[in-house]
């Protein structure tokens, strides 16, 4: 006989583990986690953000677990989230604190605070550094050597760094001018996704969890969608900010006195405040232009990501069923690593009693219909 | 043993959260409670469902049984043995018979469950009325007002088309005459076992993030019509070749060397179990 199945899976699968290990190992190399957690940045950042866990170092872990692969290091990562109770809930942060590292606008050319470029590759020829392959302890140093001397602090400096603390926002001169409309803080406390799940319709503040959560990929292929035609938006970046952000926790006792509350670290996020034109209608069917606004947020250095989710916050409040980019059930229940790649992949389990069943299902329809056939059916 | 984590994986927290969607899908038969599904170290839509409900289930004195379409050493029925006994250390077991706690995708076994057990499916859609509305909004207004006709009609335009019933595994239940239910991707011949089932049933989506339960003793009724009655996958005129059952779920088998077809249980331990029997009765 032929088959098949019943026996033998628990060592198989002992063996396949041990493969899986070999095929990480068989070169006799040693990837160092901190070498992953010093050199991969922008691997790091999209992996925290897309696990929803802010942690370097875990992150390196799971990416050399993961031999690189980005959704598994996201998956391993999730899991371990899962093992984590929720002790404390930090202080409201607010975003104008962000120590700004990189601070772009792409709708003023003088903002007030100015353009800061940071580090980004925007500006970079992508053609592929040969020196790369034989750089060395030795020569990185020299270079960090020769980049520190030429970037000592001055007093006048110092000043200006204490002022990246607390730039004015590009949106605010726009309210100012009265070309946005202002609006007051939403300061109702935010629904949990990872606690309680979504129901529909959904708040904002589960919206923008999602899409911070969400793979980047995904995220920022359904944004291109709606800014190429399958969307009404023609979006512009009000401003872009990658900084440091402060985490503050209440103490247990003092609930809410700010004083007493403990500074626990920074995390780095990107920020981002898109401007999109629309037409609104007034008294008497006068129409007038204004802006409404999208807000992107996530953890780490992820730009396209935090733009491609501004775009998609706006589109979710304007909910537009002509456009599956504007269906908010269509866009969050779809975006997340973890599920989308989790139920594609269950398809390589074995379905042989559903298939079984199917067979019989095809075979009835087949039987009917020839049984049909024969008495010469008056249909 | 994994000390490293806490027993059963999770925070007390979080099986404290499950337990209370547990308790009112219960309470509650046939209805889909959301709960906050969390991320777990196997794949979401390969069984995470059952395994939170299981592992927020689960005692130190607790004997688990795990099986995959059938099969207790298929191989994602061993990988979820494994997680849950590394991180409860509770004893697993193949028999039917011996299990308190049976985690199982896509069947209900063959041997009849009882009072002091539990069985929790593994489901990957839990939405019955997702085939003709995509909207989850949606789909929750037409369970509260019990607004069916959707799922009827899709019946009926089968039997328009093929002059039959043409629903495979995961055909629709009624329970407890309240709410239509997906009953997992068992097959239809395994609907009537939960029709006064005396263990109870608990149904988990991990990636859905719904439980829901038929608890003992409620009425299930697979959906049909009076003039198209529902039917069980038919196996008539074939047998197990191992040990000649001839009223349980047959796989479907081809023997390559003579291309002939050939049936065998699908519930492996319960094949195992009459081949041991026959054999012990012969010796005698």
């Amino acid at each position: 006989m032929g088959y098949v199945a019943v026996k033998g899976g628990t060592q198989a699968i002992e063996e396949s583990i041990k493969r899986l290990k070999y095929e990480r190992l068989q070169k006799g190399t040693v990837l160092d986690v901190h070498t992953i957690e010093d050199g991969m940045r922008g691997l790091i950042d999209q992996v925290m953000s897309e696990s929803s866990l802010y942690d370097q170092s875990l992150a390196a872990i799971a990416i050399k677990q993961a031999e690189g692969n980005p959704e598994e290091a996201v998956f391993l990562l999730r899991a371990y989230r899962s093992t984590l109770p929720r002790k404390h809930v930090s202080r409201i942060i607010s975003s104008e604190d962000m120590q700004v590292e990189r601070r772009i606008s792409a709708s003023f050319k003088d903002i007030p605070g100015g353009q800061i470029l940071g580090a980004t590759t925007d500006y970079t020829h992508r053609l592929l550094d040969w020196e790369l392959e034989k750089e060395t302890e030795e020569s990185i140093q020299d270079w960090l050597h020769a980049y520190h001397a030429e970037n000592r602090l001055t007093e006048y400096d110092q000043k200006q760094m204490s002022e990246l603390s607390n730039l004015p926002k590009v949106l605010d001169y726009l309210r100012s001018e009265g070309l946005l409309q202002s609006c007051e803080n939403n300061d109702l406390n935010p629904e949990d996704v990872t606690r309680k799940s979504l129901e529909f319709p959904s708040k904002r503040s589960e919206r923008l969890q999602i899409l911070t959560r969400g793979q980047t990929g995904a995220v920022t292929s359904l944004a291109y969608a709606v800014i190429r035609g399958y969307g009404a938006l023609h979006p512009t970046v009000g401003e872009l900010r990658v900084g440091q952000l402060p985490v503050y926790l209440d103490h247990p006792l003092d609930i809410g006195q700010e004083e007493d509350s403990y500074y626990i670290g920074d995390f780095q996020a990107t920020e981002v405040e898109m401007l999109m034109p629309v037409t609104v209608e007034k008294e008497r069917g006068k129409k007038e232009m204004e802006f409404e606004i999208g807000y992107g947020l996530c953890f780490g250095q992820n730009e396209t990501k935090a733009i491609a989710i501004g775009i998609l916050d706006n589109c979710l409040e304007n909910p537009n069923t002509d456009f599956p980019s504007q269906n908010e059930e269509f866009v969050l229940y779809h975006i997340d690593s973890v599920e989308s790649t989790g139920f594609i992949s269950h398809l390589k389990m074995p379905h042989y009693v559903t298939f079984q069943s199917k067979l019989d299902s095809i075979r009835k329809t087949k039987e009917k219909a020839s049984v049909g056939a024969v008495g010469g059916g008056n249909e | 043993m994994n000390k490293s984590y806490n027993f059963a994986f999770f925070d007390e927290g979080s099986k404290r959260e499950i337990r209370r969607a547990t308790l009112k899908a219960i309470a509650i038969p046939g209805y889909q409670v959301p709960f906050a599904s969390r991320e777990m170290p196997i794949g979401r839509g390969w069984g995470t469902g059952g395994l939170q409900l299981t592992l927020s289930l689960i005692g130190k004195e607790d004997v688990l049984k795990v099986i995959d379409q059938g099969s207790d050493e298929s191989v994602n029925a061993v990988n979820i043995k494994k997680l849950v006994s590394d991180t409860t250390g509770v004893r697993t077991t193949d028999s039917t018979r011996e299990a308190t706690l049976i985690q199982s995708r896509h069947r209900v076994p063959e041997v009849p469950l009882e009072q002091d057990q539990i069985l929790i499916l593994q489901v990957p859609l839990p939405e019955p009325l997702r085939s003709f509305e995509p909207s989850e909004h949606e789909t929750k207004k037409l369970h509260a007002e019990r607004e069916y006709s959707g799922a009827w009609l899709m019946l009926f335009e089968q039997i328009m088309k093929y002059k039959t019933m043409a629903t495979d595994a995961d055909h629709p239940v009624m329970v407890h005459d309240r709410y239509v239910m997906a009953p997992s991707p068992i097959p239809r011949f395994d609907n009537p076992k939960l029709d006064y089932s005396e263990a109870l049933i608990l149904l988990g989506a991990g990636r859905e993030k719904k439980v829901y339960a038929v608890p003992p003793f409620t009425k299930v009724t697979s959906l049909a019509f009076d003039d198209y009655e529902f039917e069980i996958e038919s196996f008539t005129n074939h047998e197990c070749i191992l040990c000649g059952s001839k009223d349980v779920f047959l796989d479907e088998l081809v023997d390559q060397d003579t291309g002939a077809t050939y049936f065998q249980c699908n519930d492996t331990s319960n094949c195992l179990d009459i081949v041991n029997q026959e054999q012990s009765l012969g010796v005698k």
